[in-house]
């Protein structure tokens, strides 16, 4: 086939396409993602029945941020790498700067706990499910959010999966803050890290075979 | 019009780092414009074209490029290079044949595409001759190119 005949081809009658697409697919994905998240929470996992009462505690307000700024970073970053040729802007570097300051409120938080007390901020009760109940219910997003990413056109495939997982893994984070009942700065500065991390490696490991086009 | 103006430019530009392989570059070539179509939708109008098809092109490329360094780019025959002349002129033509791809799609994509982009029809009397609703053709025109580009990406 000539390719001149191919130009005539897709020219020929082509519609006008609607630009709000893409972001009405992220809303999409976004919305029903974290609806699923939070039925799995709320029906596999029960929510925490001291939840209002926590709510009045600055460190559940601290936790509540940490999620919602990484995941709108991270949504952010995933929603520009679908755009080929977009510059990424700063909200990729906005990622570590969350990340470490919550490290150094652990570390003001333990420096200032005898010793004998460190160990229960650091484990709490559910170390050692955290990270994986975090990417439990961080799942349901990272489908979504890799589907409407094959979607669109994302050119570093690695970073879209990687960049969908972290997004996928701090809502999630988010929503499992429902049933979580640990508001210790160094728990969250390890274990919520980690469950973020686990649909990350998840997304990176995905994006090359499942993002090409 | 746009898509003659682009087709100059990328067939420029994939000739030039193409060299080795002047055949891949029409099939490239008609990849690309496949994929700048069938992703017009992700163009962010704030930001500048060139750089939108650039990183396509660049894209495209370095997946061309990677597939072939996974199989046969040793085994390539060495008498290729007499041909770089030869193809720079109208290798207009690319080694498969979009018509035949095509005829391998069902009738609810093969359809709207032959009457609507082919035949220049317009989509409401092809939703009239083949008796589908009109978003139907447009989806259909939608899938079908996908699912060609699908093809053609699996035949490189």
């Amino acid at each position: 086939m000539k390719t001149e005949d191919l130009v005539s081809l897709l020219s020929t009658g082509a519609e006008a396409v609607d630009l709000r697409l893409p972001s009405r697919r992220w809303l999409l994905a976004l919305a029903g993602g974290a609806s699923i998240a939070f039925l799995l929470t709320a029906g596999l996992l029960k929510l925490n029945p001291a939840l209002w009462h926590e709510a009045s505690k600055p460190m559940f307000w601290v936790r509540e941020s940490y999620c919602a700024v990484l995941g709108v970073l991270g949504f952010v970053t995933a929603v520009r790498l679908a755009r080929p040729g977009l510059r990424l802007g700063l909200a990729p570097m906005g990622i570590p700067v969350a990340v470490i300051a919550m490290w150094v409120l652990a570390v003001v938080t333990l420096v200032a706990t005898p010793p004998q007390n460190q160990g229960r901020l650091i484990l709490g009760n559910t170390a050692g499910v955290c990270p994986f109940l975090i990417a439990l219910v961080a799942a349901p997003l990272l489908i979504a959010l890799l589907w409407v990413m094959r979607s669109l056109a994302p050119t570093r495939l690695r970073w879209a999966g990687a960049a969908c997982g972290f997004a996928a893994g701090s809502i999630g984070a988010l929503v499992y803050t429902l049933h979580c009942p640990e508001l210790a700065a160094p728990f969250l500065a390890i274990w919520y890290l980690l469950g973020m991390l686990i649909p990350t490696t998840l997304g990176a490991w995905l994006g090359p075979r499942l993002l090409r086009w | 019009m746009f898509l003659d103006e682009l087709t100059v430019r990328l067939r420029s530009y994939l000739r030039k780092r193409l060299g080795g392989l002047p055949d891949e570059v029409e099939d490239l070539l008609q990849d690309l414009l496949l994929a700048v179509h069938n992703k017009r939708h992700t163009y962010d109008p704030k930001q500048p074209l060139t750089a939108w098809v650039q990183a396509i092109a660049r894209y495209k490329l370095v997946d061309l490029l990677r597939r072939r360094s996974r199989g046969d780019v040793l085994t390539d025959p060495l008498d290729e290079d007499d041909q770089v002349f030869a193809t720079a002129n109208d290798a207009a033509e690319a080694q498969y044949d979009v018509a035949k791809l095509l005829r391998g799609l069902p009738d609810r994509q093969r359809l709207p595409i032959q009457y609507v982009k082919i035949e220049g029809a317009s989509v409401t009397d092809t939703a009239a001759r083949t008796g589908m609703s009109e978003s139907a053709v447009k989806v259909g025109i939608h899938r079908g190119l996908k699912a060609l580009a699908e093809r053609i990406r699996n035949i490189g």
